[in-house]
């Protein structure tokens, strides 16, 4: 569906997009991960045909997203980031005007308008000015904006950005919907929004792809370094952690203290559970125990390992 | 051509959903009536061979408002759509660039003609108040002609005059994000052109070069003799080209702002 190869960037001396390639198959949604001024939306304004590139190639649906830039956007549903949209119009105007520019054929209008005000639950502001709805309609408003002309790919650059808890959820289950009938590209700096999408995960930054897979072997990847939590109240947490560290298979061990009770960070050697080891150590010196886990990894940390660290 | 027509009746519906269209509407049609109204004083205290069109169209009532309303048919066109950043959902759909440059285009010029179409209502009214002719000395029989030509001549150079200035207008809200900005520049062009113009008035009598050359782009002359009903072809041809030029200037300008940001 999406074949990206080499595709850059440059304004003037700075790169924003830095020589990317990957491809997206039909029915997949695809998370767009990185920091702000990573390239994400400059990526997505070139696959949508508004910017073209310095040098590269990107096809959507068969089509160069560049010669033959009609044909690809045809086939394209392009959201902006911040849903820029027309104030002074209603919405079903708005949708009508977008669904006649993107070629939709005049009998089937009436009956593509229905559905997306549908899809999108937008029938109860029909009527209504756009510059009177709430970030979060207008959210919605964007969405069926992006797919009245059942295009083959929807991209989608922050749809959740600037919106509540609630209306995040119901952006998502509506993306969730979508995929039946879309391939999708969407971008986020949310990470959960990403693990809860997305069949597949690209790490970009800085203008590069630093990571592109699902995000269990993202995870996974870094699975083999895991950590362990210990919450013990010890007499004396430096020799405790002393102790600690001569155990089998544990590599490094941290201390945190709340009031009388000591949070030992402890890594593991790669392979390694140690966890009984550490709960028959702990019986042995009676610690009293709050808590013995192994706190899932999150992308959160896939994407500070990636990026090193870099501020989402 | 389907996607020119979408176009353009949002250029449309988009002025007319604008409180400042129907501002402008109104200060046009009071500046406009009252420079129908001092032109028919001026025939009233003058003896002469003026029609009541040529009056009309060659005061500085005429000149004040006709240079004064091109900023503001013209500065919202591309500078609001950039400023907003609806440009990028405009630009993705399949649309052409040309499409989107000749539709707003148009939208203004056809703004431009409505504030147009009440003043044809000034010279029926005085016909029919007064049962004289307002474009010469009969409406019937031999002087049907000279009648009609007057009326088309002033009307087409009002249409010719429009599209140039349209497309400078259109040019300089190309060219920036700030509808005030591109308001001033395209005023300043339109000023420059005008002022430049008058030069063929000032220039001495020897330098019949440099007449030539300034009369070529005078406004002022271009309306005198086409209010006479003296159509002559070298304006139309100025006219037209350069708005031709300008506008393909629009579409270069459009497409290198878009392509640099």
């Amino acid at each position: 569906m999406v074949k990206v190869e080499n595709l850059t960037k440059k304004f003037g001396a700075t790169t924003a997009v830095d020589g990317i390639s990957f491809e997206v198959q039909k029915g997949e949604i695809v998370g767009f991960l990185g920091p702000n001024g990573a390239g994400k939306s400059t990526t997505m304004k070139m696959l949508a045909g508004f910017l073209p590139p310095t040098s590269g190639h990107a096809e959507v649906a068969g089509y160069d997203v560049f010669t033959d830039s009609l044909r690809a956007r045809e086939h394209i549903g392009y959201m902006p980031e911040n849903v820029p949209m027309y104030t002074d119009m209603r919405v079903s105007e708005f949708l009508r005007y977008r669904g006649a520019l993107k070629g939709v054929p005049r009998r089937r209008l009436r009956e593509r308008i229905s559905d997306v005000l549908e899809l999108c639950g937008l029938e109860d502001v029909e009527k209504k000015l756009i510059s009177r709805l709430s970030k979060g309609y207008r959210q919605r408003v964007g969405l069926a904006d992006a797919m009245v002309h059942e295009p083959d790919l929807l991209i989608l650059d922050e749809p959740t950005i600037g919106l509540d808890p609630n209306q995040i959820r119901l952006v998502r289950d509506l993306i969730r919907n979508l995929r039946r009938h879309h391939t999708i590209l969407i971008s986020t700096h949310i990470l959960p929004e990403v693990e809860m999408l997305c069949s597949r995960v690209i790490i970009i930054n800085k203008g590069r792809i630093e990571a592109l897979d699902t995000p269990q072997n993202l995870r996974a990847r870094l699975g083999q370094e895991a950590q362990v939590l210990l919450d013990a109240r010890v007499p004396d947490a430096r020799a405790a952690a002393a102790d600690l560290r001569k155990l089998e298979g544990v590599q490094t061990v941290s201390i945190r203290t709340d009031g009388p009770w000591s949070i030992f960070k402890i890594q593991c050697t790669p392979g390694h559970d140690p966890r009984e080891t550490i709960f028959q150590f702990a019986v042995e010196k009676s610690w009293p125990v709050r808590e013995l886990s192994r706190p899932p990894i999150t992308l959160e940390q896939v994407f500070a390992e990636v990026t090193n660290g870099e501020e989402i | 051509m389907v996607r020119f027509f979408i176009l353009f009746r949002r250029e449309v519906a988009s002025t007319f959903h604008q409180p400042i269209a129907y501002i402008v509407l109104f200060f046009f049609l009071v500046i406009t009536g009252f420079n129908f109204h001092a032109g028919i004083t001026m025939l009233n205290n003058a003896r002469g061979t003026t029609t009541v069109v040529e009056a009309f169209f060659n005061t500085m009532y005429f000149w004040f408002p006709f240079l004064l309303v091109f900023p503001f048919t013209t500065m919202r066109v591309f500078a609001e759509e950039s400023k907003m950043g609806t440009i990028e959902t405009l630009m993705t759909a399949p649309v052409r660039d040309s499409q989107v440059v000749l539709a707003k285009y148009a939208g203004a010029l056809f703004f431009y003609l409505v504030l147009w179409v009440p003043s044809l209502l000034y010279f029926v009214t005085f016909q029919l108040v007064t049962g004289l002719s307002a474009g010469g000395t009969s409406y019937t029989g031999a002087y049907i002609g000279a009648y009609i030509g007057v009326f088309l001549g002033a009307y087409s150079m009002l249409i010719l005059m429009g599209m140039l200035y349209t497309a400078i207008g259109c040019l300089a809200s190309a060219l920036t994000d700030n509808q005030i900005v591109a308001a001033m520049i395209s005023f300043a062009a339109i000023l420059a052109l005008f002022f430049l113009g008058l030069l063929s008035f000032i220039m001495p009598a020897s330098s019949d070069f440099l007449r030539d050359i300034t009369y070529y782009f005078s406004p002022i002359e271009h309306m005198m003799d086409f209010s006479r009903g003296i159509v002559d072809s070298r304006p139309v041809v100025f006219y037209i080209s350069s708005t031709l030029l300008v506008l393909f200037a629009t579409l270069h300008v459009f497409q290198y702002r878009r392509w640099k940001s």
